[in-house]
């Protein structure tokens, strides 16, 4: 599976909830496949989605999951110690690793070589981590939110992007309409 | 008076109840006092634009959030400062200690020092410098003015507000 079909797969499940999705070809996919009042999407700064996601789970009580990627963490690896060391229970980072930069063509990242993910974020303190295989990605997001628990859930799939739209939603909509889902 | 905790003080009457930090040593003192307050939760950040990214989710998760840095990081967070906090409208006091000013003993930080003010001003970031202990008289209606108007506002303070180095 690549990216776009497990984001199609686990729509229902997104719909529901605070979702902070990483910029590019991510969010483009997200709005296409289900766009939501709820869906924060990032429209440029590589690599914060994370940071963006666990600044919005300690400040307010609702279960946050974040779509990031593995080029995205790479970007941001101090975000890993971060989290690990004030995770909060309604944290989930779902790091979809496909091992590569999709939406600058595919380049591959280090998470296609030696570098591991789950252990890395492992070893910055994160308690609760979880390897998935892309089919299994619904059940196990399902059991992320139902656990009570800050996650960090490794999704390894595919290499490979849908062809989706550019999102032209000004951000300061995208923005308001996502805080008053926030506060609503 | 007491700097640190004046500044503390003012941002908990601003309701500012979420900073993070990366450290400098001209601003220990402050980062010590929010890190014991009640008032404020405090998350350090392991680099500056991680921590404008946790910001931005705190103020979308309805608390009024704060940055403490030094200013070689505005070399660090030029992107997110454009294409986060500006494009998507965000309020974010930027508490900056001002390296490479007056009574600087490190001849390095002048090299980012001579480029600070030019950085922000080239960003329209509104910015302001204290250099006299007096001049944090300022600092709550600079953050009253930030939450007005939903910019990044930036808050230079340099060696000689905080009292310099000793023999400096």
């Amino acid at each position: 599976m690549i990216r776009s079909e497990i984001l199609q797969d686990i729509a229902p499940i997104l719909r529901d909830h605070l979702v902070v999705c990483n910029i590019g070809i991510p969010s483009q996919e997200l709005h296409a496949i289900d766009d939501q009042p709820t869906n924060f999407y990032m429209l440029g700064t590589m690599g914060l989605a994370s940071s963006i996601g666990l600044g919005l789970a300690l400040a307010q009580p609702k279960p946050v999951i974040v779509i990031d990627g593995d080029g995205s963490i790479l970007t941001n690896l101090g975000t890993l110690p971060t989290i690990g060391n004030n995770c909060p229970d309604n944290y989930v980072l779902m790091i979809i690793d496909n091992g590569s930069y999709g939406s600058t063509g595919d380049q591959p990242t280090y998470t296609s070589m030696k570098t591991d993910l789950a252990a890395m974020a492992r070893a910055a303190g994160c308690e609760t981590v979880v390897e998935v295989q892309d089919v299994d990605t619904g059940p196990a997001l399902q059991a992320a939110l139902g656990s009570g628990k800050g996650t960090v859930m490794i999704v390894k799939c595919d290499s490979g992007n849908a062809k989706m739209p550019v999102i032209t939603m000004d951000p300061v909509v995208i923005r308001d309409r996502f805080m008053k889902a926030v506060a609503g | 008076m007491n700097i640190d905790k004046r500044i503390a003080d003012d941002l908990a009457a601003n309701d500012i109840s979420f900073v993070t930090t990366v450290p400098c040593k001209q601003l220990a003192g402050v980062i010590e006092e929010i890190d014991h307050r009640t008032d404020i939760f405090h998350i350090p950040s392991n680099k500056e634009d991680e921590g404008m990214g946790l910001c931005a989710g705190a103020w979308m998760g309805g608390k009024r959030p704060a940055i403490i840095m030094q200013n070689t990081a505005i070399g660090v967070t030029i992107n997110t400062l454009a294409t986060l906090i500006q494009y998507y409208r965000m309020p974010l006091p930027m508490i900056i200690s001002y390296r490479g000013e007056l009574r600087e003993p490190v001849a390095c930080q002048v090299e980012m020092a001579v480029h600070t003010k030019a950085l922000l001003a080239q960003l329209n970031i509104p910015t302001y410098h204290f250099h006299w202990q007096k001049d944090v008289e300022e600092f709550d209606n600079i953050l009253k003015y930030t939450f007005m108007c939903n910019k990044p506002v930036a808050i230079l303070t340099d060696a000689n507000f905080w009292g310099g180095y000793g023999d400096q």
